[in-house]
């Protein structure tokens, strides 16, 4: 498929290059469109908001991006690697070493105190103890959570609970942050909270984020917002160069 | 591979364990009692066959090809002594008696006293105790079990009567012997067939003279074929044929007639097994489905499919090998109970090693069984569809 449009392979350099994008999903018999001819590029350092309506498809491109699902069709660069290409067990190792997910309902394991939640994705690398435990106890000072390290998912309140999966999705210094609705679930205070965090975390290590969100205030935080609807992202918004493949 | 190693593992499958606690007991509980009502069966099975088991390749038995039922005449004594390859020969017959009551129930022979205890070996009795039964004609052998159910002491009257014979005979116990082996019958009854066939010439002259079954010790188990062919030859187109054949296809025959029974008793071990692999097999794959939504997260977070396939199967093997092993505990205790209430039908009833590992296996074999429908779902799911499931 990629094959029949080269020359509109195009681009500007970013850590992710989207084009031509498409996902559709199965329901019984019928086929639902989801994504239709989606192009996005989105720079190394970037804070983007994704908005748009309910059904509009921007948890189903964000997943794309973390490499949780894949495209029927398209491009999806990401720092150079075509990841739908991708095995399903390389996928895996890939989204290990360069996604940290924030889920909108924290999904935490809850047998888990919030040492081991953050500790986790550690475990699929070598290192060794020691240095894990200084790693879990430093992403969690970072976000505030350090006097409840040892406590359950179900001993947080929401907050908390979506400051450790924060902690969890820094820990491997992933190359980006994907973010669906993370202040979805959050009372306004706490939702005010995440948002400091995030655009605190993002000014002082420059870490793609790429959020999705229906807060209006939530995305001001951002650098940028991109509107989806119906699952279309114009080609013709982004002023492309060509892109190498 | 670091990840197998990790405590985190263990961490997990421990808390998930306990996480439904009432669910766990009741399946942990399911399990104990489905591996030791399957230990218990097959131990019952297992009675039944010790007598086959301890039986010794060196023995033959003829008996009257008709039937059991029917005796051999002692005449045939001295010719099948005659046949090369015969070491020893001794006979003994089935008193089938009852001691004061119908419940007392326990195998009694008259034998040929002198060389029947020399091919039993596995029947030990201390010298003194053998010379004083061989030197009177009333005395009697009693295994070391059957004198502990009945409170006997050496000297002791016991008067028992036959079913089977006009006869009502008392005994002097005069030896107590123990078996060599676990698995050796504590619970026989042997006194002078002579003695017996005394009171038959008085009482009954047409039953005397008759023996229940010869017992032949050959020389060489690998003759034991051609000896019984030649014993047989003897008898043949005489007015009772014999039958012979090594004790442990005599004892095998003997079996055979509860063969039925036992059969059934091992159809309902293995329904028992079937039960409880639908019960964890139905409790893992509900527990699977509610953490579907914390398997997409962890395969988000990079585990593979064989990580989530080693949180299931680790839980699952867990509780079966802990209700496996609560079960057999149990059967020690249980058996003990079963010897004692059953004891005149099951005189050898102990929980053999092979139970203990086919029923340690068997909890392992459930364990893996009811893990692998939960464990292929949580692996095959995709995360976008794991996710969108709330648990
Ligand atoms: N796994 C799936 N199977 C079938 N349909 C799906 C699946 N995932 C998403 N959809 C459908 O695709 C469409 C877009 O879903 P998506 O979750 O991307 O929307 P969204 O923009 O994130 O909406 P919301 O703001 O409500 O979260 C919806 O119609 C949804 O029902
Ligand atoms: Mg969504």
């Amino acid at each position: 498929m990629v094959d029949e449009y080269p020359e509109e392979i195009c681009g500007n350099g970013g850590l992710v290059e989207i084009r031509h994008l498409y996902k559709s999903y199965r329901r019984g018999s019928q086929t639902i469109p989801v994504l239709n001819d989606v192009c996005l590029s989105i720079q190394a350092g970037e804070f983007l908001a994704l908005m748009g309506p309910s059904g509009s498809g921007k948890s189903t491109l964000l997943n794309l991006i973390a490499g949780i699902d894949r495209p029927d069709e398209g491009i999806l660069l990401i720092d150079g690697i075509n990841i739908p290409t991708l095995s399903e067990a390389a996928l895996a190792v890939w989204r290990s070493r360069h996604v940290g997910f924030i889920f909108q309902f924290y999904n935490l394991i809850p047998v888990l105190t919030a040492f081991e939640n953050v500790e986790l994705p550690l475990l699929l690398t070598d290192l060794p103890k020691p240095e894990r435990r200084q790693h879990v106890e430093v992403a969690l000072s970072l976000v505030g959570l350090e006097d409840r390290m040892h406590h359950y998912p179900q001993q947080l309140s929401g907050g908390q609970q979506q400051r450790v999966a924060i902690a969890r999705a820094l820990i491997t210094d992933p190359t980006i942050i994907a973010a669906d609705e993370p202040t979805g679930d959050l009372d306004k205070v706490s939702a005010e909270e995440i948002m400091e965090l995030l655009s605190g975390l993002h000014q002082e290590f420059h870490k793609t984020i790429i959020m999705v969100t229906h807060d209006p205030r939530a995305a001001a935080k951002a650098h940028r917002i991109r509107h989806l609807d119906k699952g279309i992202l114009n080609c013709e918004d982004e002023d492309y160069k060509p892109l190498e493949l | 591979m670091v990840y197998l190693y990790n405590s985190m593992v263990f961490k997990i499958i421990y808390r998930n364990i306990l996480r439904h606690r009432l669910r766990t007991i009741l399946t942990v509980t399911g399990m104990a009692v489905a591996i030791l009502s399957f230990g218990l069966l097959r131990t019952v099975v297992g009675a039944w066959y010790a007598g086959v088991e301890g039986s010794s390749a060196y023995r033959l038995v003829t008996r009257n090809a008709v039937s059991l039922i029917f005796r051999l005449p002692l005449a045939y004594l001295s010719k099948i002594r005659a046949v090369p390859g015969v070491s020893a020969v001794s006979y003994s017959t089935w008193f089938g008696g009852i001691y004061i009551d119908e419940k007392n129930f326990f195998p009694q022979f008259a034998i040929e006293a002198r060389h029947y205890l020399d091919l039993y070996p596995e029947f030990i009795i201390p010298e003194e105790q053998k010379l004083a039964f061989l030197k009177e004609r009333q005395a009697a052998i009693a295994g070391r079990q059957l004198v502990e159910k009945y409170g006997w002491r050496l000297g002791d009257i016991i008067p028992i009567r036959s079913t089977h014979y006009p006869a009502n005979l008392e005994f002097v116990l005069r030896g107590i012997y123990t078996g060599v082996e676990k698995s050796t019958d504590e619970g026989r009854f042997f006194f002078h067939w002579d003695y017996l066939n005394e009171t038959l010439e008085k009482n009954a002259p047409n039953l005397a003279n008759h023996v229940g079954v010869y017992i032949i010790q050959v020389n060489d188990p690998d003759q034991a074929a051609l000896v019984a062919a030649q014993v047989d030859e003897l008898f043949k187109n005489s007015l009772a044929e014999t039958l012979t054949e090594t004790e442990k296809a005599f004892q095998l025959g003997f079996v055979a007639m509860t063969e039925a029974i036992l059969m059934s008793i091992q159809v309902v071990s293995f329904l028992v097994i079937g039960v409880i692999l639908v019960v964890l097999a139905n409790t893992m794959a509900m527990t699977a489905r509610e953490r579907m939504n914390e398997y997409a997260t962890l395969k988000t977070l990079g585990f593979q499919p064989w990580h989530l396939v080693g949180l299931i199967g680790g839980e699952s093997i867990a509780i079966a090998l802990i209700g496996g092993i609560i079960g057999l505990v149990l059967s020690f205790p249980a058996a003990q109970i079963f010897r004692s209430a059953l004891s005149q039908y099951f005189r050898i009833f102990h929980v053999s090693s092979v139970t203990l590992i086919v029923g340690l296996l068997t909890s392992l074999g459930v364990g893996v069984i009811s893990a692998i429908f939960p464990s292929w779902q949580a692996a095959r799911v995709s995360i976008a569809e794991g996710l969108r499931r709330i648990g």
